[in-house]
């Protein structure tokens, strides 16, 4: 009741303000009457009475603020003068309104930005239900030196029968398939997987259903699940496509459903979904090619996932048979393990390394701007110091003059934020058009909820950082002081230089850091760049790929004759100097590695000497620019008359004979059964791995083979093509590529037509991702760094216009105070400097990984960044400096 | 100086003036006047406390305040005691009573 009454009171006189001011008038006035008609009865003149009453009791109009700040609504009226004195301030000054919000703006900007990218990939969980449920079930082989094994359709049965910990367990493997009998052939992304891969994740189907445990048999229907893109592209988005059936790799398979539009897995565009239809009479030890999710019962820990799937190992081990030609010493020795992870560490990678470091980067940046808007309030709240004396003696206590310039700054940091919100808007556009490929969760980026409230808080913090600099000083400055002072400025007070020299010295120390962790990254970057990637010129190759399937053509040798006459079409297209094939280019991550064993050389039992392979064609190492260190490149007679040769790398040939040369003539193979192979050439490394990876040594295999792997003829059919040609990666050169191919065979389609020079730079994407940003963060630093700096010691040089007079007029040198002006603004930077350093030394430690041939301490980018700096600074007095010492002596004296 | 209201018991101004209003409704004035009657001189208010403590009381439902001319033609805000008022005085009353003699006792007893 009283609760309300008092609401409603109060709200009476928020709205109802002159009434209830007349009404408290009134009643005080009629108070103090009567007690002045008291005194007056006792004989007391009306004069004096009414002072005497006043002494007494207090005067109207304060006794009336007494009264008035007793209710709640004081408060509120108090912020909204304050609000509505702040907004009046900002609007008077726009031009410092506009340079003090858009520096704020660029620093939030950039917050808000990254952060919504964090926010989305690290702290967001996964976009399935239970999502804590769910891991990628992994292996380890400490024994062969590989510590993250995928996992095997053997592991999958067993996990799926014998496991305590898992509710399901869905194995799954990436996939491109032929799209035929459609308009043009075309060739897309699938996923193969088992019938619990979509349960598991709790996804449905938005247009008929998903695969069943029938589905996933061996031997039952063949049928395929459409993603939404693909049903809209291909079927216009027509609900009767289920049941309907499509050519897949040349076979008929009956469309069952439709997946929902956000299905998003793995990180690629997929068009279709395969059943896997696993044979459990056909599965061998071995074979870990296959990725694994599974969904933990309620309360289970990862830990004891990881001891129930080492428990069921040694049952798998016990429950298949060996494929043949593996030694099962080989299994033993290769100590499998278990290393599950979550699915969301899966997903989100090494990627956490590059956003933390680029959160900091523009946390730098924004402490920058601070330090620069806090610069320009300094100065500002000079201007103002009238003001604010005379605020004070009318009786402003300290702290509300604290408040109403905090709030001013708040106001500042709202409007720095609202434009802020906006430029990260962009931000964000142009991040997620150039983020690298391997930036996960990116199609879930926004601007959303969590990241405006970041941007509030952010918006309160940076305000309080900022504005508590004016209001700390002024509010306690000697108010008479600042009285006597206004009419004449004096030279600088001591203490208000501190300030302003914390701020210099703490803008140096910021900009030093972040521009020498963007150095770091630029010279990463530069030797990365001039590092021999084992190819040459890698933008004008031209590469795509072509896949034969099995129920197209049969045969081995034919198939690699039609693969031969589609080279021989495109040597024909005019450009093409020169065209060959393998199973794939470097650095397109299709990648094979198995045992090559040396013929006069004796291992150890289950040792498994394990090398990259590739499948080659003549004339891929020219093509690429690879250099034939020595012997010499296979030959199409080689090819066809299934000559035993084989190519090595040079790092194999050192390892393993010392010099190239000597390993000519000696002889390796795979396994028990196959012929020995005689190496014929050896050529230069290739830095399959990525370009910041040592290059691993390399076997090169005929592309058609002959008793290899325990097959008697094999041959590569889903081949990537490659062509040194003068219009490599221009649209016109894959149409003249296209009518190469279908004169050849009108239903293959051509896939991934992309240079080399796409590969080379998307290795190299993570680096480069990270230098655009520090880059870009460095240069905001280095921008509004310069200007601070410059800014802050052009005004403290400007404010000493009347000392420097007095300095002249008593017979000092020009020369002498421009020096002592630059050695001012050397000692600041130089102080920075050192901070900077201090701090740099610490901070890049966390870039250490991201780093390639450089040290994180690395002097030459600390020099040239310190350098620069004290440049900058050096530079931003010496200008204000010598204008200062050409003022006539008289006239700065004078000036005011 | 007695006459400061700071030397009042903290908490004890709210009860004067409803002590004060249960007698007859008066307007500020006179509360003011009759405190200082009653104490002999004791205490004597500050216009900014009084009021203070008139418009919390009144925003509390304790006392009700009403537009009255005064005796010299002047207009007054008049306050009367609630029920509320009245019984909220009772209660402190005792508690006061409880206290002074209790405190009392303590400092007797030496």
């Amino acid at each position: 009741m009283s609760l309300f009454r008092n609401f409603a009171t109060g709200l009476r006189s928020l709205f109802r303000k002159n009434q209830v001011d007349r009404e408290l008038d009134e009643e005080l006035g009629a108070y103090l009457e009567m007690e002045a008609a008291e005194k007056i009865r006792q004989g007391v003149s009306r004069k004096d009475a009414l002072r005497e009453v006043r002494l007494e009791r207090g005067s109207l109009e304060v006794t009336k603020e007494i009264v008035r700040s007793g209710g709640w609504e004081f408060f509120v009226e108090t912020c909204w003068r304050d609000l509505r004195y702040g907004v009046r301030m900002l609007c008077k000054k726009p031009g410092f309104t506009i340079i003090a919000a858009a520096t704020l703006a660029l620093g939030i900007g950039a917050n808000t930005a990254i952060f919504s990218v964090i926010d989305r990939v690290l702290l967001q969980p996964l976009p399935y239900p239970h999502p804590e449920e769910l891991v990628a079930v992994w292996h380890t082989a400490p024994g062969l030196n590989i510590k993250d094994l995928s996992s095997s359709d053997s592991c999958y049965f067993i996990y799926r029968e014998q496991s305590r910990t898992f509710q399901d367990i869905g194995l799954y493997r990436n996939d491109s398939v032929n799209i035929t009998g459609m308009a043009e052939p075309e060739r897309v992304s699938a996923l193969d997987v088992t019938d619990g891969v979509l349960p598991i994740l709790g996804l449905r189907a938005t247009l008929g259903r998903t695969f069943t445990r029938a589905d996933d048999s061996p031997g039952s229907a063949k049928s395929v699940m459409l993603s939404f893109g693909f049903w809209q592209r291909k079927f216009g988005g027509d609900r009767s496509v289920i049941g309907k059936t499509i050519t897949v790799d040349g076979e008929l398979r009956q469309v069952i459903g439709v997946l929902p539009r956000d299905f998003h897995f793995g990180g690629r565009d997929i068009a279709m979904l395969l059943p896997l239809q696993l044979d459990r009479a056909y599965t061998f030890l071995g074979n870990f090619s296959y990725e694994s999710v599974a969904r933990l019962k309620p309360g289970v820990t990862l830990a004891q996932a990881n001891a129930d799937v080492a428990r069921m190992l040694p049952i798998v081990q016990k429950s298949f048979p060996m494929p043949v030609g593996l030694n099962p010493k080989t299994l033993e020795d290769a100590r499998i393990g278990p290393n599950l992870r979550t699915l969301k560490q899966e997903v989100v990678g090494d990627m956490d390394k590059v956003l933390w470091v680029l959160m900091g980067g523009v946390g730098f940046v924004l402490l920058i701007a601070c330090a620069n808007v806090g610069n320009l309030l300094l100065v500002r709240a000079e201007g103002r110091q009238r003001e604010l004396a005379i605020r004070a003696a009318l009786g402003a206590s300290k702290g509300r003059i604290a408040a109403s310039l905090l709030l001013e700054s708040f106001l500042l940091a709202l409007l720095g934020s609202a434009l802020g919100l906006s430029l990260a808007y962009g931000a964000l556009r142009v991040l997620v058009a150039t983020a690298p490929a391997g930036l996960p969760r990116i199609n879930e980026i926004a601007i959303n909820g969590p990241a405006v409230l970041f941007t509030l808080v952010l918006s309160l913090f940076v305000s309080l950082l900022f504005g508590c600099v004016p209001a700390f000083k002024y509010a306690a400055v000697p108010q008479l002081t600042a009285l006597r002072e206004s009419g004449r400025s004096m030279s600088e007070s001591r203490h208000r230089h501190r300030a302003r020299s914390a701020l210099v010295v703490s803008q140096v120390a910021l900009a030093l850091v972040l521009l020498v962790s963007a150095g770091l990254m630029i010279r990463t970057f530069r030797a990365l760049i001039e590092v021999d990637p084992g190819f040459v010129m890698p933008s004008d190759i031209q590469t795509f790929r072509v896949d034969i399937p099995y129920t197209q053509v049969k045969e081995p040798e034919r198939v690699m004759r039609i693969e031969e006459e589609i080279l021989h079409k495109i040597e024909a297209v005019p450009g093409v100097s020169s065209v060959s094939l393998s199973m794939s280019v470097p650095l397109d991550g299709n990648q094979t590695t198995g045992p090559a064993f040396e013929k006069d050389r004796t291992y150890s039992q289950g040792e498994l000497p394990l090398h990259r392979f590739r499948f080659v064609a003549p004339g891929f190492f020219k093509t690429l620019g690879t250099p034939l260190v020595a012997g010499r490149d296979l030959t199409w007679s080689d090819i066809y008359n299934k000559v035993p040769v084989a190519i090595v790398s040079e790092r194999m040939a050192r390892e393993y004979w010392h010099d190239p040369a000597s390993a000519l003539g000696k002889q390796i193979r795979v396994s028990p059964k196959d012929d020995w192979r005689e190496i014929v050439g050896v050529v230069g490394d290739v830095r399959d791995d990525g370009v910041d990876k040592e290059a691993p040594s390399s076997v090169y295999w005929p592309i058609l083979t002959s008793e290899f792997e325990g097959n008697e003829l094999d041959v590569i059919r889903s081949v990537a093509f490659c062509m040194r040609a003068s219009r490599a990666g221009s649209a016109s050169l894959m149409e003249d590529v296209q009518k190469a191919v279908w004169s050849v065979d009108s239903d293959l389609p051509i896939a991934d037509a992309h240079t080399l020079e796409y590969y080379y730079s998307k290795s190299m994407a993570r680096t480069s991702f990270t230098l655009t940003m520090l880059g870009v963060a460095g240069g905001m630093a280095l921008l509004l760094g310069v200007v601070g700096l410059y800014g802050a010691i052009a005004y403290s040089v400007s404010t000493r216009t009347h000392e420097i007079g007095i300095r002249v007029a008593l017979g000092a040198e020009p020369e002498d105070v421009l020096k002592m002006v630059v050695r001012g603004g050397f000692k600041l930077a130089g102080f920075g400097v050192g901070i900077g350093i201090a701090a740099a030394l610490v901070s890049t430690r966390y870039l250490a990984t991201l780093l390639y041939g450089i040290k994180p301490t690395d002097p030459l980018t600390f020099a040239t960044v310190a350098l620069l700096l004290i440049g900058v600074a050096l530079l931003a007095s010496y200008i204000p400096a010598r204008r200062a010492t050409k003022v006539d002596p008289m006239v700065a004296l004078r000036y005011e | 100086m007695p006459d400061k209201p700071s030397d009042l018991v903290q908490g004890t101004l709210d009860m004067l003036i409803l002590k004060t209003l249960a007698l007859e409704p008066t307007h500020g004035y006179g509360i003011s006047v009759r405190i200082e009657q009653m104490s002999k001189g004791v205490f004597r208010l500050n216009a900014g406390s009084l009021f203070l403590a008139i418009q919390r009381l009144e925003r509390d439902g304790l006392i009700d305040g009403e537009w009255k001319p005064t005796e010299n033609n002047r207009r007054a805000r008049y306050y009367t005691l609630t029920a509320k008022g009245r019984k909220r005085l009772d209660s402190e009353t005792r508690e006061w009573g409880r206290q002074v003699a209790a405190i009392g006792r303590i400092l007797e007893t030496s």
